[in-house]
């Protein structure tokens, strides 16, 4: 067993854990985190997808004593309260999800993008979230959601960072 | 008003606080672009998943598949695994066999049909790659998964049965018993002799309708918890009422002690449509261990055994006239049913039986289909559900008949297709179409594509022989949905009808509950139903919920597959809304001291004909709630139960036209533009409508380019991953342009037709017409599915050379 | 979905982690970024004893200007060279095909060094290691020692390192003036491996005031075509000396699939049946020589040997269009 400090949408866990335990699975089973779901187990779908120290990985292909000492970011820490992150706005806006599995990790692969283009071209969207697979959308109002959000977020810093 | 209204001090209360709801504004819900209600917990993660579930004391349980195809078990031994730590039991299914029941099969399609018993987990024979052949139960999902790999099982393997036309020949190897024929199905109409007879033009194809994962993003999940004789359980399910029902048929849990629910569920399209054995061995764990038990299942292990799609082999004929005209066609299907027949495997191709002829007329018609069993993982519904494979094979045909006679393929089908003002239309397949207009719809769609002008440049890439071709693919579809009329299924000896139930209920503050009987997996039911329902009542969109897929809430229904649940289940919801009017103005004219037939119902008011004194409904609620003056023989509380059951199917239809160009160097291809303009009558909601629309081609594209479920010689699953199992990104599919004509259906109130499916049908033959079309300079005729540059890089290869 | 349990040891050091290597015997392994090893636990494709991560070493992360070569620290994540600005100027053809490899967040954690050592053929790095002749510096408790890129990888899923040897850096030798690269990569979704790459960096000399110009020196590797990347030796020596026409045409790079909407196919028309460079097209007609490509669902050996000689033709051709 190793033990790790792990901070989580702005709260810091200690726990002790098997190696082998998958970070979505401190996640999901120890933490309750439930919004960041488990789509594959060949990191293929993204559903996954959280932010780690700023960055968007998927939190099945990283061991939880991987995360030791760092800062996590799921769907669940978007919003401030009752007021939603613009992605998640403009993904409600622009109806780009349906049954909403892969859009917590859609979301957050969105987020991970704008931060490093916040005017991306259609191409440039498409080429980003292709790490994030949605079996419901066909992903055209997908394209159009972050389009909305990237236009929403500009020039704010507070959103970009995804809080 | 609310002043002069008795009802008493808590319906004082309740109108004093702001609690009691007002009229909608005046505006038309139904057909409004509403922005989801469901979206609130799904873009927050304040879902609730199957997965989700933590109960007090709750066991993990873990199968153990089979890893080959076909084999005989000669020994089980779970005991090493027993003693490992946390783990709390470990069973084989010669320990559950006596309880494990047999999984249904709920549409035997022939009186003869061969219904093999299939035991939830094998018990001494495996007949598919990941059939489960034991279980560890534990403490968490990790030593569950240990334990596994301490179970001992000894396998004398048999041949694995793999293709269907060997599979029918007597010396193969069986798959059962009975043989490897599970059922021939027959339909004919027409001299069909007499239209091939002296035919001046004969088409004749195989096409083979590869099998596909369906691959809902959520994997299956099943938690299962008993409360003394009392169960429930919760499964990631699109059917939580029929699955209720067979459940209780095959555990012999009385179905008055089993609750169903189906919470959030991840996407389905039809896979989600099953008994699963795992739903079953998870309830009889909790029973046999009194703890609750959760399974959840990992991709790999959803892309063995969740059940497959299509899978057919497809030996058609065409006969014409000179001209162009359709004599008659022939249809020989092999259908691969897998190893067992499920929930309702031999009916899928069945489904497709009806739309072989498409929109077109035609002189004769005959079908035959055959389903086989093999060793692989029973095919069962998948999204268009022998829909697809229908409309692809007349769709590629027609391709052809223009190809063979010179025509543009978009000529040929207008000198077919049943004109717009012969509707209603009794095609040769026995089925009334009520409504359509394919004119309007094709006209639409060939000014949005800018169809001559691609035509255009298609040629003048042919004349430049330039190594990238452009290609373009029509497919004029339609479809049977809303399923179904139940004295339809009832012929056709399905095993259940195909009715639909919703109730209405006001609350006191004239708050509204909806009940429905479908099961949304991601379709957006609680935002579409609260439109109908803020129309019927004039109360507003936001003071109605929707509540489902839960038998201790909903307790009747027929759930979500087939484009149902507006057409039906909408429809339900029309209906009961009307008798909580009905029941309404009695006791608004009551209160008005008018009679009842002079009161009218605008706006959510009911008004005395003529004057300005009025009840709004929501204080009809209220004083239906206190009940202190309600007329005679009138019960108290405003609700209503309704069901809906269709005369005939709803026939969305529409034109769909694909370019892509093809690399005739690699073999790729890509889809230059897409345009769909597609006519399902009515609209509730035309964002949900396009986003279904959207969903639907991406699969359908899908089967066309990318998606094969590929077994090896050995019968091995080699597309277990989704690695392996291409499922397109965004950055592989195109933007698409989506616009709609409007027939309305004539045969439900709401003249709404279905639109869960058509995407999904209409879209694969247009763009293996359009590949085919790229490559016709080559001589290329087919390409088979999925259209991989390989196999395109082939068909120019074997064309040229 | 679920590994089987193994131990964990965080060594602080580049030498602990070589000891704790050693000390853990043959079934230890080396968790970098993870993305490939992971997939793997999770399968059960894999049961280490142990994991000794090397994911934090600060001085396996990072790259340098040093004469004559970039160095790559190991477990510098492919995000981090893709941001690299040394990169881009002096090894442009490492970020080409590291912007190829798999997804955003896959490459926020997979490592340039991790790509390299778990030596997948199907992997996009190999062959641009085997076309630049890049330099693999390997710790072990002996000391260090470095291996070419040639003597690197030895089999599918192989590499010349051994037990209780770490891969700490990697060299990557500057080409100086005149070179151009492209990496070409076919497959079938954008997620999907690489069907077939090709890895290309061609010297081209002339063309100043419209004069005429000249391949002096390619270097051709290719991914997915045998169970190591291969050098397509005849294809560089047939190409050098070819004389380049004026016309080739300034077309976008772009997959031939999983482009993304609005790409047009990418065929190089201006190349086609007809048209310009014919010596590089024939010099490319060696492509396939001496490989052992795999069968797999994603095409038969004979369909990647033609698509190697028709890959191998459009990477000389991008390669060789001035900038």
């Amino acid at each position: 067993m190793a033990r790790i400090t792990v901070t989580v949408d702005g709260v810091t866990y200690e726990e002790e854990v098997e190696p082998r335990l998958l970070l979505v699975h401190l996640l999901r089973d120890r933490l309750g985190k439930t919004g960041t779901p488990i789509g594959c187990d060949t990191s293929n779908c993204g559903a996954c997808t959280v932010m780690l120290d700023g960055t968007s990985v998927k939190s099945c292909s990283v061991l939880a004593v991987q995360a030791d000492g760092c800062d996590v970011l799921t769907i669940e820490g978007l919003a401030e309260g009752d007021r939603w992150h613009p992605l998640q706005r403009a993904f409600h806006e622009e109806h780009a999800l349906q049954c909403g599995y892969c859009t917590p990790g859609m979301i957050m692969a969105a987020l991970d993008l704008l931060r490093d283009d916040p005017d991306p071209s259609d191409e440039a969207i498409r080429h980003g979230l292709e790490g994030n697979l949605c079996r419901c959308t066909g992903y055209s109002n997908i394209v159009r959601a972050v389009r909305r959000g990237a236009q929403t977020m500009s020039g704010d810093a507070e959103a970009v960072r995804g809080r | 008003m609310t002043e002069e209204l008795d009802a008493g001090l808590v319906g004082r209360q309740i109108a004093e606080s702001g609690m009691l709801g007002e009229p909608a504004p005046d505006r038309h819900e139904v057909g409004a672009a509403r922005r989801r209600k469901e979206d609130a917990r799904l873009v927050t993660g304040r879902t609730h998943w199957t997965d989700n579930h933590q109960l007090p004391g709750m066991l993990h349980v873990a199968f153990l598949r089979s890893p080959m195809a076909h084999a005989r078990i000669v020994s089980v031994d779970t005991s090493a695994a027993r003693g490992l730590p946390g783990v709390v039991a470990a069973f084989s299914g010669h320990d559950l066999a006596a309880e494990q029941g047999g999984l249904p099969c709920a549409w035997p399609v022939t009186e003869d049909i061969v219904l093999p018993e299939h035991p939830p987990m094998a018990v001494d024979m495996v007949r598919y790659p990941g059939e489960a052949v034991a279980c560890v139960v534990a403490t968490d999902r990790y030593r569950a998964a240990d334990a596994l790999e301490a179970i001992e099982i000894d396998y004398e393997p048999l041949p694995a049965v793999l293709d269907m036309t060997a599979a029918l020949r007597e010396d193969s190897a069986k798959v059962h018993e009975a043989g490897n024929r599970a059922y021939t199905w027959k339909y004919a109409e027409g001299d069909i002799d007499a239209a091939f007879r002296d035919a001046p033009v004969l088409i004749e194809r195989t096409y083979v309708q590869q099998r596909l994962i369906p691959s809902a993003m959520e994997p299956r999940a099943v938690v299962a918890q008993s409360e003394g004789d009392h169960f429930t359980l919760y499964s990631a399910t699109q059917i939580p009422h029929i699955l209720r029902i067979m459940l209780a048929q095959v555990t012999g849990i009385p179905e008055h002690r089993l609750r169903v629910v189906a919470p959030d569920v991840g996407g389905g399209f039809g896979s989600k449509l099953q008994v699963t054995a795992e739903e079953v061995l998870v309830l009889l764990l909790a029973r046999r261990l009194g703890k609750p038990v959760k399974w959840t299942e990992s991709r790999s292990e959803g892309n063995l055994t969740v059940h497959h799609g299509r899978d057919q082999l497809q030996r058609v004929a065409l006969a014409a006239d000179a001209d162009g005209r359709l004599r008659g066609l022939r249809v020989d299907l092999l259908a691969d049913m897998g190893a067992y027949l499920m929930l309702v495997t031999p009916g899928i191709p069945i489904l497709g039986a009806f739309m072989y002829n498409g929109i077109y007329k035609m002189d004769a018609y005959d079908f035959t289909c055959t389903g086989v069993f093999t060793t692989k993982m029973p095919t069962d519904a998948y999204r268009g559900a022998g829909r697809p494979e229908a409309t692809f094979a007349i769709e590629r045909l027609m391709d052809e008949l223009a190809a063979e006679l010179s025509l543009d393929p978009i000529e040929v089908r207008r000198r077919n297709w049943i004109t717009h003002e012969e509707f209603p239309y009794t095609t040769i397949a026995g089925l009334t179409y009520d409504s359509g207009n394919y004119e309007a719809a094709t006209e639409k769609a060939l000014a949005l594509f800018g169809y001559d002008k691609l035509r255009a440049e298609q040629s003048d890439r042919r004349d430049r022989r330039d190594p990238v071709q452009l290609g373009i693919g029509v497919s004029t579809y339609t479809e049977m949905c809303g399923l179904a009329p139940s004295r339809v299924l009832g012929s056709l000896s399905y095993g259940a009808g195909g009715w639909e139930h919703a109730s209405v209920r006001m609350l006191p503050t004239g708050k509204v509950e909806v009940i429905t009987g479908v099961s949304p997996h991601g379709q957006g039911h609680e935002t579409a139903w609260s439109q109908i329902v803020a129309d019927a009542l004039g109360v507003p969109f936001e003071d109605i919920s929707v509540l489902h897929g839960d038998t201790a809430i909903s307790h009747k229904g027929m759930d979500t597959y087939g484009s149902r649940s507006l057409a039906v289940g909408g429809i339900a919801v029309v209906r009961a809304c009307d008798k909580v009017k009905e029941k309404a103005r009695h006791i608004a004219a009551h209160l008005l001291e008018a009679s009842a037939d002079d009161i009218e119902f605008d706006g959510g008011t009911f008004r005395v004909r003529g004057t300005d004194s009025g009840r709004t409904i929501q204080e009809v609620a209220l004083a239906a709630f206190a009940a202190h003056d309600l007329p005679e023989g009138v019960e108290a509380s405003l609700d209503s139960d309704a069901t809906f059951d269709p005369e005939n199917f709803s026939y969305p239809h529409g034109t769909h036209l694909c370019a892509v160009e093809v690399d005739t160097e690699t073999g790729a291809t890509k889809i230059r533009s897409y345009v769909a303009v597609d006519d399902i009558g009515k609209v509730v909601n035309p964002l949900i409508v396009a986003g279904q629309v959207h969903g639907g081609l991406a699969q359908g594209i899908a089967q066309a380019l990318y998606e094969e479920a590929v077994y090896d010689a050995e019968g091995n699953l080699l597309t277990t991953t989704m690695a392996d199992y291409l499922l397109p990104s965004a950055a592989d599919l195109p933007e698409f342009v989506t616009d709609r004509t409007e027939t309305p259906a004539t045969s439900n109130p709401l003249g709404v037709k279905g639109v869960g499916e058509a995407g999904t049908i209409a879209s694969t033959p247009a763009v293996v017409n359009a590949i085919v079309d790229a490559l016709r300079p080559y001589g290329v005729h087919d390409v088979p599915m999925p259209c991989t540059p390989e196999r395109i890089w082939r068909a120019v290869q074997g064309a040229t050379s | 979905m679920i590994p089987a349990p193994f131990d964990y040891v965080r060594p602080s050091s580049l030498e602990e982690a070589v000891s704790a290597l050693a000390d853990a015997g043959e079934d230890a392994k080396v968790l970098s970024g993870g993305q490939s090893l992971l997939p793997l636990l999770r399968l059960r494709l894999a049961y280490p004893s142990v994991l000794v991560d090397i994911g934090r070493l600060p001085e396996l992360r990072g790259i340098r200007d040093e004469d004559g070569h970039v160095l790559i620290g190991a477990a510098t994540t492919h995000d981090e060279v893709l941001r690299s600005p040394i990169v881009h100027a002096e090894c442009p053809l490492v970020a080409l095909a590291t912007a190829t490899v798999a997804d955003p967040a896959v490459r926020h954690r997979g490592t340039f060094g991790g790509s390299l050592a778990h030596g997948d053929p199907a992997g996009d790095l190999p062959a641009v290691a085997v076309a630049l002749d890049m330099e693999f510096v390997v710790h072990s408790p002996s000391g260090e020692r470095v291996v070419a890129a040639r003597d690197f990888f030895l089999d599918y899923l192989e590499t010349a390192l051994g037990p209780g040897e770490v891969l700490a850096a990697v060299r990557v030798p500057k080409l100086g003036e005149g070179w151009g690269f492209h990496y070409e990569k076919f497959h079938r979704t954008a997620q999907a491996w690489a069907t077939v790459g090709v890895a290309a960096a061609v010297r081209v000399s002339g063309g100043a005031g419209g004069g005429p110009r000249r391949v002096e020196e390619a270097r051709v590797a290719l991914t997915n075509m045998g169970p190591t990347p291969v050098r397509a030796t005849q294809v560089e020596a047939a190409c050098a000396g070819v004389e380049l026409n004026g016309s080739a045409t300034g077309y976008a790079a772009a997959t031939p699939n999983g482009a993304g909407p609005g790409a047009g196919l990418d065929t190089r028309n201006g190349c086609g049946p007809g048209g310009g460079h014919s010596a590089l097209r024939e010099a490319s007609a060696a492509a396939a020589e001496g490989t052992s490509p795999p069968a797999d669902l994603h095409g038969s050996p004979e369909y990647r040997r033609h698509l190697a000689r028709v890959l191998t033709h459009r990477a000389l051709l991008s390669a060789t269009t001035p900038a």
